[in-house]
């Protein structure tokens, strides 16, 4: 971990009320290193996805502050917990719309999508419309979108939470192979939101453990090197991590639970 | 369509024009009664000139009508969708527009235009737009908002979320509502040629029909009203093979069938 500079994104004291008195976060503070892969696990309705999009800059706190070590115009790459293609346009047509949208040239839209697709595993789908793509293989899409921007942060928003175990296996490697490339460059950094607490510990350098009424109430450090592969998810250490995430969610919940 | 979806109606019909032809002909009953299918086609050839003629006056006014309702509809509905006060406040005023039948406000239009041509389009336009209006808005409220937080956070302009995203994800409903306003369109214009009560050239299928009832010219009254019915008809495939043709990959509407 690099806590050497300031951190990248830096949550302090973070309140989101809704009108009607809804109480998303209620008091959050949470920082994030430049390079950084964190998990945000918890119970639905804990304020995983608000601190999301407070970080995105789709929504912002009713309390508190948020400083984001970012250029002002660098767009984080969001992928959602629906695929959330266009479903008249075909994968190319979706994948390159954050291209198209900023007016780049056709001759590098095609290239960047291009590498994305096969960065993806979707090189020979790029002509198919999402109706006619398998869940696991519009999340890539959704991945290509994110990835053609080559964005330095990821805002994943249970990006895998409606698929099969062996489809979201095949994801989370992708997944890693996407921000943590094994060449050590410059890294993205990435904060995910899940409530597994396998996808967590599997994909993470810290999963933080939120409760109800939105707020953190552990931090466990995964200091396990990348690249992580399927023989991590067998390994004792990895059972340990994953028996110590669950425990710390048992007692969020137990402590998040209305009296 | 599949092969049975195109025989099993082509032959009914043939078959009810057939039973017609040999009832009119067995019971002997009157053409100023029921004309057979026969003398019908035989009147519409005769007259042809003069229905040709009338059936292009409902057409032209019936198109001109449906495209002003698309362009008043989805314009109307843009403004509904981004102002929920301007609905709040116009909502009303194309409520009630839309349930009044049109034959009771068409002779209203016809003293405040004091110009048949006016009233026969405003009364077409009047029953077209609301379906337009309705469907577009649902189109246009029910775009993925994940996708729109997407083009937020790329900070797309307005118009390039409204080509990129709006138009096409309303589309389907849009063409849902020029379906239904294809024939209300023509409704409306006949509807409003009665209340214009214009004889003369420039007039359209309906004056022909009045005509021909103060004439008791039956088959030809019956002529003009199967021209009617069958523009009626071909406005209604019309909408639905555009809709096709615009949808047919991707929408589930216009899957199978």
């Amino acid at each position: 971990m690099t806590h050497s500079s300031t951190p990248l994104l830096s949550l302090s004291h973070v309140r989101r009320e809704f009108a009607g008195g809804r109480v998303a976060l209620a008091d959050v503070s949470l920082d994030v290193a430049d390079g950084e892969f964190v998990s945000l696990l918890g119970a639905s309705g804990c304020g995983k996805s608000t601190v999301l999009r407070l970080l995105s800059g789709l929504d912002t706190p009713t309390g508190g502050s948020i400083a984001r070590n970012l250029p002002v115009d660098a767009v984080p790459g969001y992928v959602f917990q629906d695929a959330a293609l266009m479903p008249w346009a075909t994968v190319r047509r979706n994948v390159e719309l954050p291209l198209m949208l900023r007016g780049e040239r056709a001759a590098l839209m095609r290239e960047r999508v291009d590498a994305a697709l096969r960065a993806v595993g979707l090189a020979d789908s790029a002509d198919a419309v999402p109706r006619e793509l398998s869940g696991g293989m519009k999340m890539r899409a959704s991945l290509a979108r994110a990835l053609v921007t080559s964005p330095r942060l990821w805002l994943l928003d249970e990006p895998f939470g409606a698929l099969d175990e062996i489809t979201r296996f095949a994801l989370n490697q992708t997944l890693l192979a996407l921000c943590k490339p094994p060449d050590d460059g410059q890294r993205a950094t990435a904060v995910f939101v899940t409530h597994s607490v396998y996808e967590a510990v599997f994909l993470s350098q810290r999963v933080v453990v939120m409760a109800r009424p939105g707020r953190v109430v552990d931090e466990i450090a995964i200091d396990v090197p990348y690249p992580r592969d399927a023989a991590f998810r067998a390994t004792p250490r990895f059972a340990s991590l994953c028996a110590r995430v669950s425990d710390a969610l048992q007692r969020a919940s137990v402590a998040g639970a209305p009296a | 369509m599949t092969r049975a979806g195109l025989v099993v109606p082509t032959l009914s019909v043939l078959v009810f024009l057939a039973a017609w032809e040999i009832a009119v002909r067995a019971l002997q009953i009157p053409a100023y009664l029921l004309p057979s299918p026969s003398l019908i086609v035989l009147t519409l050839i005769d007259n042809f000139a003069s229905l040709a003629a009338s059936w292009w006056f409902t057409l032209r006014i019936t198109l001109i009508a449906l495209a002003l309702a698309m362009a008043g509809g989805v314009l109307i509905a843009a403004l509904f969708a981004s102002s929920r006060n301007a609905e709040r406040a116009l909502a009303p005023f194309a409520v009630v527009l839309q349930v009044t039948p049109i034959v009771a406000i068409a002779p209203l239009i016809m003293i405040l235009t004091d110009s048949p041509l006016a009233t026969v389009i405003v009364c077409a336009w009047i029953v077209a737009f609301f379906p337009i209006l309705a469907n577009t808005l649902t189109g246009l409220r029910s775009v993925d908002a994940n996708l729109r937080d997407l083009f937020v956070l790329q900070r797309a302009s307005r118009w390039q979320t409204l080509r990129h995203l709006l138009v096409p994800a309303a589309l389907p409903s849009f063409m849902t509502g020029l379906r239904i306003a294809g024939g209300l369109a023509l409704i409306g214009e006949v509807g409003g040629e009665f209340a214009a009560g214009a004889a003369g050239r420039d007039t359209g299928l309906a004056s022909r029909i009045l005509e021909s009832a103060f004439r008791t010219e039956i088959p030809k009254m019956f002529a003009a009203l199967t021209l009617v019915a069958c523009t009626g008809v071909a406005l209604y495939l019309a909408a639905g093979a555009l809709s096709r043709a615009l949808l047919q990959r991707w929408h589930e509407s216009e899957r199978g069938g």
